[in-house]
């Protein structure tokens, strides 16, 4: 069995057919992980040897019958997520060797599912980024080219699905940062709707906005990880107490009368060519499958990214502030207390200090009507925008980003350059929708390129089931 | 000469005794005996990814409060997050309820030292949490995270205060029912209870406010009161002088009794408030609000009024009694027990003898051993003259000493009154005997010697002797 090429659900039909061990398949990604994460730097924690506990325990539970949906199975945790006792740095030096004692929901819920966590994965710091380039540590490189970035924020978990070295991952998408760096890492990323995953235990970047979504190199196997970290929390107050589907059952391929809407203002001058080419040539295919191309409008689209980068920097202003090293992380000395504060604070990258700037500003008094306040009209006309869609259609499909994935360093001095990435996958944070990037070709250069298919509020198995039976014909 | 008009508002902010805190699992301990950051967790110590969820029981206690102040209880509740900087806050936020709090518009009716009443006017009643403890020491600073997310009720008056005994009175009266709510101790040297008055002067007649002062550090309500004089005070003598009060914060000097300037606020801060993100808006509807109302005791002015008309209290004995839910508790079970035994006779024994003896013991009314019921059993038997009032005196004394009952006690020390008449005329008729120039010089009209007389008999048999009686019998013997 190659297992770098090995799906989710392969594995798991082996593990459950007896014909392979997790101790095999962990071993597996490790062994991937010494070979050729050297060059790639999906890991910022590698926790080998938990994760080779995990797996003998998973086997002998197999052994002893028992049967739990992710049993054995190696799955990555973007670092912005907490496992009990594994360092979590969320990318920043801030929280360089903070050890944190309790588990995030997600991984609760990994954890019971039988998952065996095999170390986190590198982000933009506080998952404020599109590339990795803003992680402290080191910039995660995109397996396929690896003079180029993976996206982010949520690129090392992207990148390590993409490059074998996990066979699903956790990340989080604040803005896109689950959908845009599948599309570069060529995988699938899930998005769920806003509350459909607890977020305890997931440092928080903007909270209104904030999701963690999944990974995974078929629309199958994004949904396995998706079916067990799904649910009511009642540790998150803005959790949703609503059923969970059986997604997995839900992945028939039958799309037949699907209504898919197509927005005008996501075919944009000067996109990408190449890009725009084989999103349409997917979304043909869908029609082809038996789907009903409905031509769409959201006319506030243009708003979304001023109305992001006001709404998310206000809450990642208040969010961060407390890393002071009083309490936890790294703790410089100063000259007295305060002074103290602000030289461990210092820790901060530029971004995160860009954003908390921004932000800081918004929510001032005098600037708070004419920005945050503003910014939160506008988001209810966006949301509005998605509403009145989903009367007309079951799914919006547009391109994930504008442009397949970058080089190291092209937008390194162009933040604004650098918030466009996003500008295909940002809405829908603002909205109360869910969205997904399922791998559609690539460019001539080799390059993933990735359709973005958005649903209505919990609807992720429609929205599963219709790039299922994309990927599917594909084959 | 201009006379001034002196303008209090007071914010009281009171922690909630809940079991746990505003927004987490954590126990609400003594923050000031606890072993410092005991009562902490990841959520209230503001870890990365932590999330807080609303304590359902500190939500009734402030409906409670609300509805107790005479607030319109509001159904559409809404968090904000404060933000500033400070070690002890542990997420440089704090959770409080800015726009729309959980109470509006409320009053409470406090009484001046002149026996009348005067409403005050309750602007906001809203919920919060509080902040860890600071202490700085040889050179470094310490912070206990103890009382960080213990909830916290912000009461907010208008600015109808015009005096520092009205402020006390104010203050005293927040404290009594809050109290009587069971939400909060009302200790103020713990900081459990914390009273911060607003205080501006104004030409009388003005319709416009002065420079105010915020006064802190306030641990009593007496300090409340002449801080609060001495602030009126102070800005009195500047204005004459022609001077500008400077808005700052002043604190309260105990010992010195003065206030001493401790934070000038050059601009208004900017807390940059906005709608926690992490807290969908809490509704409140009718029903619960229903519910919690029918969970409230009888608050402190009915139970003042009642106990004067059904109980035929005088106000002094009302208001002695109704001060404390507990006092009350424990008299209006007395009153229960023995319909023979009045409340009136209840309330003196109660007010007379038995809050000396806790006094003196430095005891409050949970604390002592006496049930209402053992108080109630000594005046049945002072009522059916098994003894007499001083001998009941001196039994409750023992009882409140040992704990033992009335009767055991009359028993073993033979207390019980000499009502035989046969017996107590013999020793009446020996001492007359004993003592004939007494007598001699009562008949000669020193009516005086009567007394001197009685005393003799109750010397003779110890103090048993049923009073009515012995009188009775020297009428009959001097005749």
């Amino acid at each position: 069995m190659d297992f770098s090429t090995t799906t989710l659900t392969d594995l798991r039909d082996g593990m459950r057919a007896g014909s392979v061990s997790s101790v095999q398949a962990t071993q597996a990604m490790l062994d991937q992980i010494a070979a050729v994460d050297g060059d790639i730097k999906s890991y910022i924690t590698v926790s080998g040897e938990i994760a080779l506990q995990q797996a003998a325990v998973a086997d002998q539970r197999r052994a002893d019958g028992d049967d739990t949906p992710l049993l054995g199975v190696p799955i990555a945790v973007k670092d912005i997520i907490a496992v009990d006792g594994v360092q979590m740095t969320a990318g920043s030096k801030i929280l360089e060797g903070f050890v944190p004692p309790y588990d995030a929901f997600v991984v609760q819920k990994l954890k019971e599912a039988g998952a065996v966590i095999i170390g986190k994965t590198n982000t933009d710091e506080f998952a404020m980024g599109s590339s990795t380039e803003n992680s402290a540590y080191f910039t995660t490189r995109n397996p396929h080219d690896l003079s180029r970035v993976p996206g982010g924020s949520s690129g090392g978990s992207a990148a390590a699905v993409a490059g074998g070295m996990a066979f699903g991952s956790l990340g989080s998408d604040t803005g896109g940062s689950v959908r845009q760096p599948a599309s570069f890492c060529g995988v699938v990323g899930l998005r769920p709707t806003y509350g459909r995953v607890s977020r305890w235990g997931v440092t928080a970047f903007a909270s209104s906005l904030d999701q963690v979504g999944t990974f995974g190199r078929t629309v199958a196997d994004t949904t396995a990880v998706f079916q067990t970290i799904a649910g009511y929390d009642r540790r998150d107050s803005t959790s949703l107490n609503r059923p969970v589907p059986n997604y997995e059952a839900a992945l028939t391929g039958n799309i037949k009368g699907l209504r898919v809407g197509v927005p005008a203002e996501y075919f944009v001058e000067g996109m990408d060519e190449e890009v725009e080419t084989a999103v349409r040539t997917a979304i043909a295919h869908l029609e082809k499958l038996g789907a009903e191309r409905v031509e769409i409008s959201l006319p506030h689209t243009r708003y979304a990214l001023p109305v992001y980068y006001l709404i998310a920097p206000a809450e990642a202003s208040a969010n961060l502030a407390r890393y002071d090293g009083i309490r936890y992380g790294p703790r410089r000395k100063g000259e007295n207390m305060i002074d103290a504060v602000k030289k461990t604070r210092a820790l901060f990258g530029d971004e995160v200090k860009r954003r908390i700037m921004l932000g800081t500003y918004a929510l001032s008094a005098g600037y708070y009507d004419a920005y945050y306040g503003r910014a939160l009209k506008a988001r209810t006309l966006i949301k509005n925008d998605f509403l009145t869609a989903f009367e007309q259609v079951d799914v919006i499909a547009t391109p994930t980003a504008p442009t397949t994935a970058f080089k190291i360093g092209a937008k390194t001095d162009d933040p604004l350059g650098m918030y466009l990435a996003d500008v295909f996958t940002l809405s829908l944070n603002l909205s109360a929708s869910c969205g997904l990037s399922v791998p559609c070709g690539t460019d001539s250069d080799g390059l993933p390129i990735g359709l973005q298919l958005i649903g209505n509020t919990l609807q992720e198995a429609t929205i599963l089931n219709a790039a299922y039976a994309y990927e599917q014909s594909l084959l | 000469m201009i006379t001034y008009e002196p303008i209090i508002g007071l914010e009281i902010h009171a922690e909630l005794m809940s079991k746990s805190k505003m927004f987490c699992g954590c126990k609400v301990v003594d923050s000031v005996t606890a072993p410092p950051n005991t009562a902490v967790c990841p959520v209230c110590l503001g870890m990365p990814g932590m999330l807080p969820v609303i304590n359902r029981q500190a939500v009734e206690f402030s409906i409670k409060v609300a509805i107790a102040l005479n607030c319109d209880v509001q159904h559409h509740n809404i968090f904000a997050r404060k933000n500033y900087f400070y070690p002890d806050l542990a997420k440089a936020y704090q959770v409080t309820q800015y726009e729309q709090p959980i109470g509006l518009n409320g009053w409470v009716d406090i009484e001046l030292g002149t026996g009348e009443t005067k409403r005050i006017r309750i602007r906001r009643v809203h919920m919060e949490e509080d902040t860890g403890k600071l202490t700085h020491e040889n050179g470094r600073s310490l912070v206990d995270y103890n009382r960080a997310g213990v909830p916290l009720l912000e009461i907010v008056s208008e600015p109808d205060i015009h005096s520092g005994e009205e402020a006390r009175a104010y203050g005293i009266k927040i404290r009594r029912i809050l109290r009587y709510l069971g939400v909060n101790s009302g200790d103020m040297e713990k900081g459990v209870l914390r009273v911060e008055p607003n205080i501006s002067l104004r030409p009388m007649g003005s319709t416009t406010f002065g420079t105010r002062t915020e006064l802190k550090n306030l641990n009593s309500f007496r300090a409340l009161a002449d801080g609060s004089a001495y602030e009126i005070m102070r800005q009195e003598t500047i204005l004459r002088a022609g001077g500008a009060v400077v808005q700052e914060t002043r604190g309260w000097h105990d010992s010195k009794r003065i206030t001493f300037s401790q934070r000038v606020k050059e601009e208004a801060e900017d807390y940059r408030y906005f709608d926690e993100p992490d807290l969908p808006p809490l509704f409140v509807d009718e029903e619960w609000i229903t519910a919690v109302a029918q969970t409230l005791p009888e608050l402190p002015d009915a139970k003042l009024a009642r106990y004067q008309i059904e109980y035929d209290l005088s106000p002094y004995d009302a208001a002695v009694l109704a001060d404390e839910i507990r006092v009350a508790t424990w008299f209006e079970t007395a009153v229960t027990v023995n319909s023979a035994i009045t409340p009136k006779t209840i309330a003196n024994w109660v007010i007379n003898a038995l809050f000396r003896l806790m006094n003196n013991a430095k005891l409050t009314i949970d604390e002592i051993s006496i049930t209402p019921e053992q108080l109630v059993e000594l005046l049945g038997l002072i009522a059916d003259q098994t003894i007499n009032q001083n001998s009941g005196r001196k039994v409750l004394d023992e009882m409140f000493e040992t704990g033992k009952t009335a009767v055991s006690i009359i028993e073993s020390k033979g207390l019980t009154q000499i009502s035989d008449e046969d017996a107590l005329a013999a020793i009446v008729a020996q001492l007359l005997a004993d003592n004939a120039d007494s007598v001699a010089a009562y008949c000669g009209g020193n009516k005086k010697v009567r007394g001197f007389l009685i005393g003799q008999v109750m010397r003779a048999t110890k103090g048993k002797a049923n009073p009515r009686l012995v009188n009775d019998l020297l009428t009959k013997a001097l005749a």
